[in-house]
Parts: C-alpha cells; sequence; structure tokens
C-alpha cells in the first residue's frame, strides 16, 4: 500500500492525540478512588455521586448561560463582519479585520488580564456578564472564519436576481442570503457554544465568585477524592463536545453542498 | 434600490463597524489600558497617576523575570519544534497519500481532541505522567520498572509533553494546507530532470511547504508562551511560567503597572522574536508570490 510508513506513523500519532480522551471514561467506570492502573471493578458511583453534587449543578448551568449567550452574541458579531469583507471592499480592510481576529493568536492570559484591569478599574463587579464578555470576544474570530468560507462560496447573481425582481436590500439578505448561509450559522453557533463551555482562563478570572464548569473541575483537582467524580464528570463534558462537534461539522458540510462548493475540509 | 446608491466602501464599513468596535472596545481598550498602567506608579492599593519608567526598569533588572522569561521562551521554542516535526509527517501522508474524499474525515478526527476542554486534557497528562501515574503505575503492574519513573515528572519534561499535544492541530493544518496549494507538476518536473524521490523532497517539496511550517511555528510559539494552566497543572506550581508571572503580580501582589509591565515587556519581546523569525525565512515567503 502506498505510503504505509506514513500510515503507521499518522495512526500512532492519533491514538497519541487520543490518548488522553481515551483514559477518562475508563477511569470514570473504574471503581478504585485511586487514578492508576490496574483497574479495579466496574462503577457508575461516580456518575450518580457527580449529577447529586449541588456545587456542579451551579457550575453547569452558569456555564450553558454563559456559552449560550457567547455563542448568539459571536455568532451575531461574525455575521457582521463575515458579509462586510467578503460582499464589500472598504478603507481599512486589513487592520480592522486584524484586530477582529487577533484573539485566535493572542495568549488568552493577556486577553483576560487586560479586560480585568480595566473592569476592576471601572468598578464593574465581576459576573456571569463579564465572562460572556470575555468569551465573545474568543469565539468572534472561530466564527469569522466558518462564516467567511459560508459566504465566499455565496454565488452573487442570485442575490441580484432578488435585486431585479424588486425585493429590497433587506428582504433579499433574509430570504436569499440567509437561508443559503444557514448551515454555516449553525454550526458557528455551535462551536463557540463547545469553545465556550471548555474555557478556563477567562472564565476563572472573569468570573468573580461565579463557578463555571472548567472552574470547578480546577478547584475539585486539589482534592484527591474528588478525582474519580471529575473524570465522570470529564467524560460528560468531552462527550458533549464531541456530540456538538460532529453536529457542526454536519452542518458545514452540507452548508458547503447547499451552495455547489467543493469541500475544502477542516475548521480553520 | 435606495441604500445601493451608497458607495460600496460606506457599506462595507457600516457593516464590519458592530464586531470591530466590539473588538476596540473589549480587546483594543484593555491592551492600550495595560500598556498605560505599566507608565503608572503604584500605590498602596491605588494608582498613582503619573509617569514612570521605574516599572520597566524594576523587570529589566529582575533576576528571576529573565529566569522565567528565559525558561518560558525555551520551554515554547521546545515545544515549537517538537510539535512541528511531528506534525510534518502527519500533514505530508494527509496531503500526499490520503485520496481526497477521505480527507475531511482525517481533518475532523484530528481537530476533535483539540476541541474538548483544555483544561481536562491538560489534567489527564498529569494523570498519565504523574508519580502513580498512569505509564507509571501500568508499568509497574507489568513489572517493568521498580520504581516510578522521574524524568517525566512535574518537570519541563512533562511540560513539553503536554503542550505539544494541545497545540497539535495547530501544527498539522497550516503545514497541510500549504503542502496542498503545491502544483504536483512541480514534483514531476523533479522526478524527470533526474531528481530522486528524496531530492525532490528536499529541493522541491520542502521549500514550497515552509509557509506553512512558517505559519505552524509561529501559531504554536505565541500562545505556548503565554500558558497558563500546563505550568500550573503539570509544572505543580514550582515551574512558573511567564503568564503565572503576570497573574501572580496583578491580583496576588496587586502590582498592577509592574504586572502590566512585565505583560507589555512579554508580548514586545515575543513580537520581536516572531518578526525576526519571519526575516530569517523571508527567502520561503517570497516564493509564495
Amino acid at each position: 500500500m502506498k505510503g504505509g510508513g506514513l500510515r503507521a506513523y499518522a495512526l500512532i500519532y492519533l491514538l497519541f492525540l487520543y490518548a488522553p480522551i481515551l483514559l477518562l471514561p475508563i477511569f470514570a467506570f473504574n471503581s478504585g478512588t485511586v487514578i492508576a492502573f490496574p483497574l479495579k471493578g466496574f462503577t457508575t458511583d461516580w456518575f450518580v455521586q457527580m449529577a447529586g453534587n449541588a456545587a456542579m449543578r451551579r457550575a453547569l448551568t452558569n456555564s450553558l448561560i454563559i456559552a449560550t449567550s457567547s455563542a448568539i452574541l459571536a455568532t451575531c458579531l461574525g455575521i457582521f463582519a463575515a458579509r462586510a469583507t467578503t460582499r464589500f471592499s472598504f478603507p481599512g480592510k486589513g487592520p480592522i479585520t486584524g484586530l477582529i481576529m487577533l484573539p485566535l493568536v493572542m495568549p488568552e492570559i493577556i486577553i483576560s488580564m487586560s479586560l480585568l484591569v480595566v473592569l476592576l478599574g471601572l468598578g464593574v463587579k465581576l459576573n456571569l456578564l463579564t465572562v460572556i464578555m470575555g468569551h465573545t470576544l474568543l469565539c468572534m474570530p472561530y466564527a469569522v472564519v466558518i462564516l467567511t468560507t459560508a459566504f465566499n462560496s455565496l454565488d452573487r447573481s442570485l442575490e441580484e436576481a432578488a435585486y431585479d425582481l424588486g425585493e429590497s436590500k433587506w428582504n433579499a439578505f433574509r430570504l436569499v442570503i440567509l437561508p443559503l448561509v444557514m448551515p454555516g450559522i449553525i454550526s458557528s453557533l455551535l462551536m463557540s457554544f463547545t469553545i465556550s463551555l471548555d474555557e478556563f482562563i477567562i472564565a476563572f478570572f472573569l468570573a468573580g465568585n461565579e463557578p463555571t464548569l472548567p472552574t470547578f473541575i480546577y478547584s475539585q483537582l486539589r482534592f484527591p477524592k474528588q478525582i474519580p467524580p471529575i473524570m465522570a464528570l470529564g467524560t460528560v463534558l468531552v462527550l458533549m463536545s464531541v456530540l456538538l462537534l460532529t453536529v457542526a461539522e454536519y452542518f458545514r458540510r452540507r452548508g458547503v453542498a447547499k451552495t455547489g462548493g467543493t469541500d475544502s475540509g477542516g475548521f480553520l | 434600490m435606495a441604500a445601493g446608491n451608497r458607495s460600496e466602501a460606506a457599506q462595507g464599513l457600516t457593516l464590519v463597524a458592530p464586531p470591530f468596535a466590539y473588538a476596540l472596545l473589549v480587546l483594543g481598550a484593555p491592551l492600550l489600558t495595560l500598556l498605560a498602567y505599566s507608565f503608572f506608579k503604584d500605590g498602596y492599593l491605588t494608582i498613582i497617576y503619573e509617569f514612570t519608567l521605574e516599572n520597566y526598569l524594576a523587570v529589566w533588572s529582575d533576576p528571576i523575570f529573565h529566569k522565567i522569561m528565559l525558561r518560558s521562551l525555551g520551554v515554547a521554542a521546545l515545544v515549537t519544534v517538537v510539535t512541528v516535526a511531528l506534525a510534518f509527517p502527519v500533514a505530508y501522508f494527509l496531503s500526499f497519500v490520503v485520496s481526497s474524499e477521505r480527507k475531511p474525515l482525517w481533518l475532523f478526527l484530528i481537530t476533535i481532541p483539540f476541541w474538548t476542554s483544555y483544561l481536562i486534557r491538560v489534567f489527564l497528562w498529569k494523570v498519565i505522567l504523574g508519580y502513580n501515574g498512569v505509564v507509571n503505575s501500568g508499568l509497574k503492574s507489568l513489572g517493568i520498572i521498580e520504581q516510578p519513573l522521574t524524568f517525566i515528572l512535574y518537570n519541563v519534561n512533562s511540560m513539553v509533553m503536554t503542550l505539544a499535544h494541545a497545540y497539535a492541530p495547530f501544527a498539522i493544518l497550516p503545514i497541510f494546507i500549504a503542502l496542498e496549494k503545491i502544483d504536483r507538476s512541480l514534483l514531476e518536473a523533479g522526478r524527470d530532470l533526474g531528481e530522486n524521490r528524496m531530492m525532490t523532497f528536499w529541493r522541491v517539496t520542502l521549500p514550497l511547504a515552509m509557509p506553512g511550517v512558517i505559519a505552524a511555528s509561529l501559531i504554536v510559539f505565541i500562545p505556548t508562551i503565554g500558558d497558563y494552566v500546563t505550568p500550573a497543572l503539570i509544572g505543580g506550581g514550582k515551574i512558573p511560567m511567564i503568564a503565572n508571572m503576570i497573574q501572580a503580580q496583578m491580583l496576588d501582589i496587586d502590582n498592577r503597572p509592574l504586572g502590566s509591565a512585565i505583560a507589555v515587556t512579554a508580548m514586545i519581546i515575543v513580537a520581536a522574536l516572531s518578526l525576526l523569525f519571519l526575516f530569517v525565512n523571508r527567502r520561503f515567503l517570497k516564493v509564495r508570490q
């Protein structure tokens, strides 16, 4: 077979990538209280224990509120940016897009620290809203990337046909463009939701006393007794992420197929 | 079409205004504030709004800052080299061996671990590499080792491994994209002109893939420098990197001007190194145009 050695290497590499995630469920169902081999027996106690934890439920509620709000805000802002950059040319396009995409490469510690300094300086109380603010900024570039692909594959003549048939600008956007980029929008919502759900640094510094799932996990890691239930929570979290991503990928591909483009693959 | 009369530039600017304003407000203004703070004096629990270079002088002459900055740069450089070297063959495999209908599936499989909780992945590396971790307990129960392996415990090695794992997809994707752009007939031409497979790769494929390698290096290097979680969890808090130092200065010690000066200095160093890296590799980037 062509590239046999490379294929073997790629498979080993995939195993390396998945090793931590594969270990997670193994220990989540292991009845031993210490995370080590050999395994003891099968149990679902850790999941039950996690589900009954009031602090975890509060963190979960907070995380869902933050992730939903950030996903919607980031996607809305992303639609503006993607539409503007794919359809129009305007002065300062480079620097403007540069600033919008900057959070992609900016270390999160800098983003959260600078935002924290300003918020504390202004006397703003840290709560869920401040986390949503940070997460929206962080998710926006990803939304822009996904939506730009969606808007890019639009055939401009469809829009012009709508104008010629007497539709207003807004109606043409609502009736022609929006349905065509809808898969991209859904994909962007799901991706942003996943990013926000898993984000730790910004939530850690900007949430005040409110826990989110990742900061809750972080606070529990110090206690060895808490680790097996955390493994169970981690398993659920990873499963949720994988599920959301698979659906996002499905919509992204459908979007590509809908507008008749060829699939170039990948999110980034 | 009343709105159609407006110039294209005006329409574009109006559309891009909301996301741009948001980025300015939530990212641009805070960054400028950080810069401003770095020139102010620290009073007890307040900031004295007076211009001073004291913070920078304090940072630059601080041996702890030198040590932590050098460690961060060293770890980030090592992670970059390891990540890019490990990722290149995978990107090559994806681009040259995998059939085009299977490519999206492979790319999807590679990106999935990246999108799952970073904190959990880092923590799991601690579980894998720790004193009673998976590797040590597994090897012990198989009777291969008597004592736990210490070279993978809470040190720079384990940090490099964890970070190389975390940023793997970041390295694969840019290299893959660069390889995909290579005109396959160039490779045939190389072979026709009598080069063997190895030399064709060395003299044609690799130089053309360099823009991807350069992008991958920067994409891995920049966020790695600022990593907070890995030193906190894997290093056991005993091997801080620059992000931990900034956080400690800003919150624990509550000296925001000094913390800002550290952050600004670190950003300048990283930006300068990135530009230098681009400059050194400029001949590869020119090939593209």
